[in-house]
């Protein structure tokens, strides 16, 4: 045998030794260690997201306040794209040669094998005829996409608009949206946003080394179809909407009316508001800026953000507890002298002038501060000086069932609360034990530290319109296509009085229109039950106030009109209630006998003198320190704006027509000169 | 006549071309998954590279085929003109020859077809080696005969060199293992092994350390061995060339390395990571095999495999097919397979009476091993990338053919192995 014959098991055993390491190494590789599986995984998965169309938003009669247009992009993909004519293309789109080169080379530079977008939002027309002779174009392609629009640019404030998405709502959603995803910001878009986005779909591709796609993956086991928002049936009357934001255009204020029968909200105008469809598109970021530095606020949400006292319109309340406390009956009379003596106090009434011997109803219907504070003082006085803490809470809590001095929990956010006064307060005030009724007398004609919004003053009406109860109001009636409604918008909330109480009142209310203080307003035909009210405005003029409803029998409509720093509820306020009232009940608006008419009340402008308002808004606004660092832009608008506004509109308006500012002598004659009520 | 041929038909080691089928077939098919076209889809379309491929066993095995029916006696007697054609060759491809990626290794032949004469050079010089070894009086201990045979290998290596084909010239140095087993001494393999641990370790960490723990490790030898003068002196002067190599080690590698072969060990060795660049062969087909696990993703439904995450999948990371879409089942395998293969040709050279059919056997055992080594181990990164095919599995006319001619020689060298030669 040859020499070194046992050195072929050296050789061997190197040889199956190293093997062996290898074979280790590829189990380690391939069974062991599994990121190498995760890492084939994201090569080859590209996931893209499926967006559902957001839901459209009816009026209640089916008319559509915002639905989703579409738009088209023209994406390229340039590895894709093969000589065609260019100057052809470049027409269809509406660009130039130029345009062209540089798009498409910062296309093929965001990425040379996959398709990126090349020109955004074209027109339906532009892209019908693109559509037709895309086929010579290789490599490119429309991509449908939606927005939202709003056909009758009306209740901006209502919908709101829709934004991208924050970081802190990122966080808040565990991460459900993502960078780019748009959200609702305000309004019903933020409200309902769980039920307008619908449900993403996920399509999961495998794409090649180039990231070409290639089928989809796993035979689409991990797609999912994104289900389209649902449709949500608002209970806004567009044309009433649409009225309201006439009558109320140059004004500051709001619209609230609400169906008594059902709390659904008709109208709901917040003034000045604004076309929604410029939180739309290309110019969004700079509209957005314009409203914000506004001096007007129109993002101000009025009908339940801004707070007034409610002045004479809660007089009907004050009757209705003191009826059902029986601390008076309805025939009882007072005798009014002018004025009313709590303790060392004196409230004026009626400017000095007697009203002589009022009952209930009669009270209501002069608006008589003597004969409300008597009522306030005994039932606060009601078990002895001693308990007037106590008196009062119970007073206060009667108030509060009306809805007053808590959120009404209306479905749109930032709801205020208003206010009623707590004994805390004033005991803080004072001194605990140091006031009497007599200290706190104003808040038996609405005045003092009651506040309440718009939509509060509305759902007392809705309440003495059903006779002691009321449904929570709502902007939104039913949800979906099977209309689906809130069970807690079902429910009667009732205030406790009972529904006897009602009548003396409603007809000093009654009488308000017929011939008290609102009788200009009176609408042919319909009885209106009304009370007018002068909330004070320490920015300026008082705000105009008035409540209604109407009919009086079997009440289909509630409302509550604010006009900021307009005087006397009874010239502003009542009779733009009352073409909304008429227009609701009777679809049209009829001559008047005062000979009043829309066109007048929507041309007329009330919006207070900007250099004063821009005053107050800047020291608010450095107050606010998020908002500090506006402060600039501000100064600038000021300077910019109030040579602009001043100069032309409103000055010039307001030397023409410079009874506006006072009641004009007409005016002055029907009432008699004394309203103040 | 009849009972001679009836005795060659025997004596044929059908196991190894039984073998060399399975592993050609297994070839093709992963070629075909590889560079699965839709367009063309047929496995014999020969528009495409599994076509091909096709067409190259069907001449490997007629060329095998033919090698069987030679006789014995040429095969030695032609030994060496075989290798001076193939030198030829060497320095022809180095004139005329065409350069694909970055080597020139070559020469047209037209009708789209390529030789390449350095897979052919690994044929020739174990024929040269093993006929010059089984000379009389040829004792590899002896510097003389030594040297003789460096040459004979050397000289094919540094023609490879010059391509530069850096991946080929090394497999020459698989043919240690044919010198040690003819009598070379044990410490070139020790050395060898201890350079290459050198090298590696010292680029990794840093050199003063190394040489303290060598220095260690010396010390307790001489505590141990205190008696023995002779292993005390080989003891220091390795310790000294150790050092000296260590230091040299930053001057090859900045000096002798191309940059190219430098980024391949810095991204081997983690120290540098580049996967967009330089490492992203290597990371993409740790990816493919490692995401196969147990079973594998299914023929042609590799992923990584069929949307071309891995470049020249067809060619040098072919193992990335087998192991995506045939798991560790698969690579297992084919592992296997050559194991066998390279176990089975050993057994062959070792029952040879003739020396030259040993020591030829030798080589091809030697020269299989390392590719299969190499091949896998720079698809998995324990390696560094030196484009070598996998044998018989790789993609590629010449290199299909070298091997098969390889083997076959082998196989027809022992169906004569109880004939006197």
């Amino acid at each position: 045998m040859n020499k070194f014959f046992e050195r072929r098991y050296v050789v061997t055993g190197i040889f199956i030794a190293i093997i062996l390491a290898l074979l280790g190494r590829l189990y380690y590789i391939q069974i062991v260690d599994d990121k190498y599986e995760i890492y084939a995984n994201s090569n080859v998965r590209r996931t893209t997201i499926l967006y559902p169309a957001r839901g459209p938003i009816l009026d209640r009669n089916g008319k559509i306040l915002v639905q989703n247009e579409p738009i088209y992009d023209v994406t390229v993909n340039p590895k894709e794209v093969k000589p065609f004519d260019t100057l052809l293309f470049c027409k269809m789109i509406g660009i130039d040669k130029e345009g062209f080169d540089k798009r498409f080379a910062k296309a093929k530079k965001q990425s040379p094998n996959t398709a990126s977008v090349f020109e955004k939002q074209l027109s339906v027309q532009l892209y019908a005829s693109l559509q037709e002779k895309l086929f010579e174009f290789p490599g490119f392609a429309i991509v449908p996409r939606t927005i939202r629009t709003y056909p009758d640019s009306v209740a901006a404030q209502f919908l709101g608009f829709i934004g991208e998405v924050t970081d802190r709502d990122i966080k808040r959603s565990n991460g459900y949206y993502r960078l780019g995803d748009y959200i609702g910001v305000t309004g019903v878009e933020k409200a309902y946003e769980n039920v307008l986005r619908g449900q993403r779909g996920v399509q999961v591709q495998m794409v090649d080394s180039h990231g070409v796609p290639k089928g989809s993956f796993a035979n689409g086991a991990l797609d999912t179809v994104p289900r389209s928002g649902e449709r949500l049936t608002s209970s806004l009357d567009v044309d009433l909407q649409r009225l309201g934001e006439k009558l109320m255009q140059n004004k500051l204020g709001s619209i609230v009316a609400i169906e008594p029968s059902s709390g659904e909200i008709l109208c709901y105008v917040s003034s000045p508001t604004y076309d929604p469809n410029l939180m739309v598109g290309r110019q969004r970021g700079n509209n957005l800026a314009k409203m914000y530095n506004n001096p007007y606020k129109p993002f101000f949400i009025r009908p339940i953000q801004a707070q007034y006292p409610p002045g004479s319109s809660f007089k009907p309340l004050s009757a209705l507890i003191a009826l059902q406390e029986g601390i008076v009956n309805p025939g009882e009379t007072y005798y009014c002298t002018g004025h009313y003596r709590a303790g060392n106090r004196l409230v004026p009434c009626n400017k000095g002038e007697a009203h002589g011997s009022v009952n209930m109803s009669r009270a209501v219907a002069v608006s008589c501060n003597g004969y409300f504070s008597m009522v306030f003082q005994r039932i606060v006085d009601r078990y002895g000086v001693k308990n007037t803490e106590a008196n009062f809470t119970a007073w206060r809590n009667n108030v509060m069932k009306f809805g007053l001095g808590a959120r009404l929990d209306l479905d749109m956010p930032a709801e205020s609360r208003g206010n009623v006064p707590t004994p805390l307060h004033y005991d803080n005030v004072y001194k605990k034990g140091g006031w009497r009724s007599s200290t706190i007398i104003s808040l038996a004609i609405g005045q003092g530290e009651l506040l309440a919004t718009p939509l509060q003053m509305a759902n007392l009406e809705c309440t003495i319109a059903n006779r002691g109860f009321y449904y929570k109001p709502h902007l939104i009636k039913a949800i979906g296509t099977k209309n689906v409604i809130k069970k807690e918008y079902v429910e009667k909330n009732y205030v406790g009085i009972d529904s006897g109480y009602f009548e003396p009142v409603i007809n000093g209310m009654q009488a308000v229109v017929e011939n008290g203080t609102a009788r200009r307003s009176k609408i042919p035909d319909i009885i209106m039950c009304g009370k007018t009210g002068t909330a004070q405005n320490p920015h300026g003029e008082d705000n105009s106030v008035f409540v209604a409803f109407a009919p009086r029998d079997n009440p289909k409509i509630a409302i509550a009109v604010v006009v900021e720093n307009s005087g006397e509820g009874a010239h502003w306020a009542a009779p733009i209630a009352s073409f909304i009232v008429e227009k609701y009940l009777k679809g049209k608006i009829s001559p008047r006998e005062s000979g009043i008419t829309v066109d007048y009340y929507a041309n007329a402008n009330r919006l207070p003198d900007l250099s004063l308002y821009a005053q107050d808004l800047q020291k608010e606004r450095r107050r606010d320190s998020i908002r500090a660092a506006k402060v600039d832009s501000i100064k600038k608008f000021k300077a910019d704006s109030i040579k602009k506004f001043k100069a032309d509109s409103i000055k010039k308006e307001r030397r023409e027509s410079a009874y506006n500012n006072k009641p004009a002598n007409w005016i002055k004659s029907l009432t008699g000169g004394r309203a103040r009520s | 006549m009849s009972t001679q041929q009836r005795s060659f038909f025997f004596n044929v080691d059908w196991l190894t071309v039984f073998l060399y089928l399975v592993l050609c077939t297994i070839g093709w098919f992963n070629i075909h998954a590889a560079v699965f076209d839709t367009n063309h889809p047929s496995i014999v379309d020969a528009s495409t590279n599994y076509g091909k491929q096709f067409i190259f066993i069907c001449v490997s095995v007629v060329i095998g085929i033919v090698i069987l029916l030679l006789e014995s006696r040429f095969i030695a007697a032609l030994a060496p003109a075989f290798y001076v054609v193939i030198v030829l060759l060497l320095i022809l491809v180095l004139v005329i020859g065409r350069n694909v990626g970055g080597n020139q290794a070559w020469i047209n032949m037209g009708g789209g077809f390529r030789l390449q004469p350095s897979e052919f050079a690994k044929f020739a010089t174990c024929l040269l080696l093993a006929r010059y070894l089984s000379g009389t009086n040829i004792r590899v201990t002896e510097p003389k005969s030594f040297l003789t045979a460096a040459v004979i290998i050397g000289f094919p290596m540094l023609l490879i060199m010059l391509q530069p084909d850096t991946g080929s010239t090394l497999v020459f140095c698989s043919l240690i293992f044919v010198l040690y087993r003819e009598g070379l001494s044990p410490y070139f393999l020790v050395i060898a092994g201890l350079f290459i641990t050198l090298f590696v370790t010292s680029l990794l960490y840093n050199p003063l350390y190394i040489i303290l723990i060598l220095a260690v490790i010396t010390a307790f030898i001489i505590f141990l061995f205190k008696r023995n003068r002779q292993l005390i002196k080989t003891v220091i002067i390795g310790l000294a060339i150790s050092i000296a190599f260590i230091f040299s080690v930053k001057f090859i590698y900045t000096h002798v390395l191309k940059k190219h072969q430098t980024e391949r060990i810095n991204i081997l060795l983690g120290i540098t990571t580049d996967l967009k660049g330089k490492g992203y062969n290597v990371n993409q087909s740790k990816i493919a095999i490692g995401s196969g696990k147990m079973w594998g993703k299914g023929y042609l439904h590799g992923t990584q495999t069929q949307y071309s995450f891995v470049p020249e999948q067809s060619t040098d990371f072919i193992f990335c097919t087998v192991g995506e879409e045939w798991g560790f089942a698969g690579s297992l395998t084919v592992i296997s397979l050559f194991m066998f293969l390279i176990l089975r040709v050993i057994l062959i050279a070792e029952r040879q009476r003739s020396p030259f059919t040993r020591i030829y056997g030798y080589g091809v055992a030697s020269v299989l091993f390392f590719h299969v080594v190499i091949n896998i181990g720079m698809t998995i990164g324990v390696v560094p990338v030196i484009g070598i095919p996998l044998p018989f599995i790789s993609y590629g006319g010449s290199s299909l053919l070298s091997f098969t001619m390889l083997l076959f020689t082998l196989i027809k060298l022992d169906s004569n192995r109880k004939s006197n030669v």
